[in-house]
């Protein structure tokens, strides 16, 4: 019983002037039920604001949750900005990603990206994945 | 990778030259309990004992979080660098958790607002508050040394006064904002009348009152019932165990109205405590509190330990087959633990 491992700690949070969250508190109550704890940013991040609150919290990964197509400039810059921080945990983008822009993401340090489609079983995966692969 | 194995001095000594990451890394450390928590407490151990303590309680949705916030931003304009934990409840069924107490501490936590990202892009953001927020993981006595363990690391950093945010159920919250300095519990309209205020608990802990949502229908009718089970604490003596006065203040944290007055209520019990000597006894209090919370998680295991061994496997099936009762049996154990009392 004592002997298994800590909860993961994942930070969740919309970046930049994105108003849709209803899809990020699912994925909150996705990752709680998988046993995770989640540290729930909200509306209107930065990537200043995420990266004091990932080295606060000692987050094991960042869920970003994108809607207005700023995705192919904010994820990499998310991804940079951790970088910079010596804080190189995985970044996961969900939400609206058109397939073309899977790969370039993927390219610019992005661990995985999740469309809409995904489950709940594959949103939990793909972060248990993403933070495996990452230590 | 840069997750690789520091030390834990090594950890202590970047935190203490202001680096968050490392004191986040170190908070994880103490989340988990066990030898590096223990190193922790050592390395701690000197530099402890200037912070201001703070506990503010109160049922879910009250505004504490929204409170904390407002409280925080006062002093970090005023120059103080608080640091907040906030203890939410983890699911007992999968031991998940959502911490969302961050969010309604927007602008607090370093970096976050446009001015000071256009002010200090980059490497260069300033040292402001530091928020924490910390899960229950289904076991109370983890929180109950995990908690303490936090307040004193903030401490020796020299984060002042270090907040601790709870939900007021259960003992263990109890304890652990009534072992703080000052005890903030916050009320809010709509909550029930005069009997549920005089239910014993939280209310006996407060020190200073909070009727937040203030513009509410109904705050002036809580102010009067605290007021009146205030007067009752008179008659019963109560009021002269604590010789203080809780004062009740109104506050709106949504908008942030009343919040300065919060504050000045718990820096005038600071002095209340430090005039009165009686933050001598708190710290006594917590201290014993603290000793015995390690005493008994030590105990626990060596307890597990012998329900696991032999002669506990043996004990737990006579008492199945109705040989023993299970008095006799926990008796024969505590006196292989422990020695014949």
């Amino acid at each position: 019983m004592t002997d298994q491992p800590p909860p993961l700690r994942i930070v969740l949070a919309k970046l930049g002037l994105d108003g849709h969250d209803r899809g990020l508190k699912v994925v909150a109550r996705i990752l709680r039920d998988a046993g995770m704890e989640v540290i729930y940013l909200g509306l209107r991040q930065t990537t200043d604001s995420i990266v004091a609150a990932a080295e606060q919290e000692d987050a094991d990964a960042i869920g970003l949750s994108m809607h207005n197509a700023g995705h192919m400039t904010l994820g990499p810059n998310m991804v940079k900005a951790l970088a910079d921080a010596d804080l190189p945990i995985p970044v996961i983008i969900g939400g609206i990603v058109p397939d073309e822009d899977v790969a370039p993401l993927l390219e610019a340090g992005v661990a995985a990206v999740l469309g809409p489609g995904a489950s709940a079983e594959e949103v939990a995966n793909t972060v248990r994945n993403a933070v495996s692969a990452a230590v | 990778m840069s997750r690789a194995n520091r030390s834990v001095e090594e950890l202590y000594g970047e935190a203490k030259g202001g680096r968050r990451l490392a004191l986040g890394r170190l908070l994880t450390m103490v989340e988990r309990g066990g030898v590096d928590a223990e190193s922790i407490g050592e390395l701690a151990n000197p530099d402890v004992g200037k912070a201001h303590i703070v506990g503010i309680t109160g049922a879910p949705g009250a505004g504490k979080s929204t409170l904390t916030g407002q409280l925080v931003a006062l002093l970090t304009v005023a120059g103080r660098r608080p640091a907040v934990l906030a203890v939410d409840p983890s699911s007992p069924l999968t031991g998940g958790a959502i911490l969302g107490d961050r969010i309604r501490m927007d602008d607090i936590g370093g970096g976050s607002s446009s001015s000071e990202s256009a002010a200090g892009a980059g490497s260069a953001r300033p040292e402001t508050a530091f928020i924490r927020s910390m899960a229950t993981r289904g076991h109370s006595g983890g929180l109950a040394l995990a908690v303490p363990l936090a307040v004193r690391l903030f401490d020796a950093m020299g984060y002042d006064p270090v907040i601790i945010e709870t939900v007021g159920v259960g003992q263990v919250e109890v304890d652990v904002v009534g072992a703080a300095d000052t005890a903030v519990v916050v009320v809010t309209p709509g909550m029930g009348d005069a009997v549920q205020a005089n239910k014993a608990g939280l209310l006996e802990v407060a020190d200073v009152f909070v009727v937040n949502k203030a513009d509410r229908p109904g705050a002036n009718d809580v102010r009067r019932d605290l007021e009146l089970m205030l007067d009752l604490s008179h008659v019963t003596g109560q009021e002269e165990v604590g010789g203080h006065r809780p004062p009740i203040v109104m506050s709106t944290a949504l908008d942030g109205t009343g919040a300065d007055s919060v504050w000045a209520a718990v820096e005038e019990h600071l002095l209340f405590l430090n005039d009165s000597g009686r933050r001598l006894d708190r710290r006594h209090h917590r201290i014993r509190t603290e000793i015995r919370a390690l005493m008994e998680q030590a105990l626990g295991r060596r307890i597990d330990d012998a329900m696991n061994s032999t002669m506990g496997i043996d004990l737990v099936a006579q008492v199945e087959d109705g040989s023993r009762s299970p008095t006799a049996a926990s008796a024969q154990l505590l006196d292989r633990l422990l020695g014949p009392q």
